[in-house]
C-alpha cells in the first residue's frame, strides 16, 4: 500500500474528473474507462483535491466540517488517498 | 410476486462512429456484415445522439469504430462530449492520428485515448492487423499521446498467436508511459468466431497466461493499472455480459441502431429501434430489443434458482445463442449447463486446430464488370 504523508500534496490527474451525477443523484470521479460512485464522505474529501493544499491541510480542513478526532479523519483520509493512488485516479506531485 | 423494477439510466455509451478501418484484425468485434460509408449518420444525427445521452444519464462515451479517426468530424463529436458534460475515449487504432490532428482532439476537450496493439512487436502486430509499418505508427502515436499528456491505455486481444507475449505488452505499455493495460481474451463472436480455429488457445495456455497477467499486476500495483477480460470458453461460470443486458450500457452502430451489445445483432428476431426515429430515452427504456432480456424474468429455471444470477446475469445471450439455437438458454459457458461439456470439447478441438487468418474486410460488392 502506498503511504500517503501529510506533506504530500496530491490532485487529480488529466483524464480524472469529480463531477455531480443528476440522474442517478451524487457525485461520481470519471477515470479511463471506470466510473467511481462517491458517496457524501468521499464526495466532500476529493472535492478538497485542488492540487495545492497539502493533505495536511485538507485533514485540517476538514476538521472544521466533521466533528471527529483530528486523528481518525487523518487516519481515513490517507487510506481513501492510498487507495485512490494505486487506482491512478490520483496522484503525489 | 415483486413489481418489475424500473431500468436504471445507462451508464456508458459505445459510438461505433463507422465500419471502416486501415486494420484487418480477425478477432474484430463489429459484425461480419459491415455498415457502409453511405449509410453513415451525419455529424448533426451524432451531435444530437451525445446530449440526448448525457441527459439520459450517461456519463462516458467510447467513440469507437472501425477506427474512429476515419470521421473527418471526429473533433466536433469529441466537442460535442464536452458540452455535454460526457468523459470522451477515443479507441483507435492510432495508425492515421497525426499531432496536429491529435492536439486539435486534445482541444476540443478528448479526456483519454485507449490505443490498441495487436502485438508486442513489429512482427506479431503486422501480422495480425494485416499492415505493413503498424507496429512502429502505433508507437509514435503512443508517444505523442502522452507528450501532450493524454491519459493512455494499450488494448491488447490476445489469443493464440499472441499469448506468449504477456510480458512483453506489460513492457510496452510501461515504455510507452500508459497508465493502463487491458489485456482482453479474444470473445468469440462476428469475426472471432469466423477465426475461432486459429485464435483459440489451450487451456494451459490461458492458465499460463492468467498466471502472468496476475504476476505483473501484483508487481506494477500503482505504477500500471492491469485490467484483464477473462477467458471464455475455458471458464466454469459465464462472464456477466454487459453486467446485464440493458442494465449499464448501450452501443449506437455507424447507421444509428442502438443494440444492448455491439454483438447482439445476430440475434435474429430481435427488433431493434434506430436513432432517426426514435429518441434514446425511448429506446432504452421502451424498445423491444432492450427489453427482451433485462433484469432476471427471462430466465432459466436453472439460473432463476441460482445464487449466482445477480452475479452473471445469465451470461451472455449471443453466445447462448450460437452454442444452443436459442438466445434464451442459460449461456453454456456455464458448468450448470447441458450444453458446458460440449462447450469445453469444441475448445479443446478448435485448440489442436492449424487454420490460417481469415482477416476482417467488407465484402466484395457484386457488380457487372
Amino acid at each position: 500500500m502506498t503511504a500517503i504523508q501529510e506533506s504530500d500534496i496530491v490532485r487529480l490527474p488529466r483524464g480524472v474528473r469529480l463531477r455531480e451525477d443528476k440522474q442517478r443523484g451524487g457525485w461520481v470521479l470519471l477515470a479511463p474507462e471506470r466510473v467511481f460512485q462517491l458517496d457524501g464522505i468521499a464526495q466532500t474529501v476529493v472535492s478538497e483535491v485542488d492540487g495545492e493544499r497539502s493533505v495536511g491541510t485538507i485533514i485540517d480542513r476538514l476538521c472544521d466540517t466533521y466533528q471527529a478526532p483530528r486523528e481518525r479523519i487523518a487516519e481515513d483520509v490517507t487510506s481513501m488517498f492510498a487507495g485512490l493512488v494505486e487506482k491512478r485516479v490520483l496522484e503525489v506531485m | 410476486m415483486a413489481s418489475p423494477e424500473v431500468p436504471q439510466p445507462p451508464m456508458g455509451m459505445l459510438a461505433e462512429l463507422t465500419h471502416r478501418c486501415p486494420l484487418q484484425c480477425p478477432y474484430c468485434s463489429n459484425p461480419v456484415a459491415l455498415e457502409r460509408r453511405r449509410q453513415e449518420l451525419d455529424t448533426a444525427t451524432w451531435q444530437r445522439v451525445f446530449a440526448d445521452a448525457a441527459e439520459l444519464g450517461v456519463l462516458q462515451v467510447h467513440l469507437s469504430g472501425g477506427e474512429p479517426a476515419l470521421r473527418p468530424d471526429l473533433p466536433e463529436l469529441v466537442q460535442a462530449c464536452a458540452d455535454a458534460g460526457l468523459y470522451s475515449n477515443l479507441i483507435t487504432a492510432g495508425v492515421n492520428i497525426n499531432r496536429a490532428r491529435l492536439e486539435t482532439l486534445a482541444d476540443a476537450g478528448l479526456d483519454h485515448v485507449q490505443l490498441s496493439v495487436q502485438g508486442a512487436t513489429p512482427e506479431v502486430t503486422d501480422h495480425i492487423a494485416n499492415m505493413a509499418g503498424a507496429h512502429a505508427r502505433k508507437r509514435a502515436f503512443a508517444a505523442e499521446v502522452t507528450d501532450i499528456g493524454l491519459p493512455l491505455t494499450l488494448n491488447a486481444v490476445i489469443h493464440r498467436a499472441n499469448l506468449h507475449q504477456i510480458d512483453d505488452f506489460v513492457e510496452l505499455a510501461l515504455e510507452l508511459g500508459a497508465r493502463r493495460l487491458e489485456i482482453a481474451h479474444a470473445q468469440y463472436y462476428g469475426w472471432a468466431l469466423v477465426n475461432r480455429a486459429a485464435l483459440m488457445p489451450s487451456r494451459e495456455q490461458v492458465m499460463a497466461a492468467v498466471e502472468r497477467v496476475e504476476a505483473a499486476r501484483e508487481r506494477l500495483q500503482g505504477r500500471l493499472v492491469i485490467d484483464a477480460v477473462v477467458p471464455d470458453y475455458h471458464a466454469r461460470f459465464p462472464k456477466p455480459c454487459m453486467n446485464g443486458w440493458g442494465r449499464q450500457s448501450l452501443n449506437v452502430t455507424p447507421s444509428g441502431k442502438v443494440l444492448p451489445c455491439h454483438a447482439a445483432e445476430t440475434i435474429p428476431h430481435l427488433e431493434f429501434w434506430n436513432v432517426a426515429d426514435h429518441g434514446l430515452r425511448e429506446i432504452w427504456y421502451d424498445s423491444p430489443a432492450f427489453n427482451a432480456y433485462r433484469g432476471t424474468d427471462w430466465m432459466p429455471e436453472t439460473c432463476q434458482s441460482c445464487e449466482r444470477k445477480e452475479i452473471d446475469w445469465g451470461g451472455c445471450r449471443c453466445q447462448a445463442l450460437m452454442l444452443t439455437g436459442d438466445a434464451a438458454q442459460m449461456d453454456p459457458v456455464c458448468e450448470k449447463s447441458p450444453y458446458h461439456d460440449e462447450v469445453q470439447t469444441l475448445a479443446v478441438l478448435d485448440a489442436a486446430g492449424d487454420a490460417d487468418f481469415t482477416y476482417r474486410r467488407f465484402a466484395r460488392t457484386t457488380q457487372g464488370a
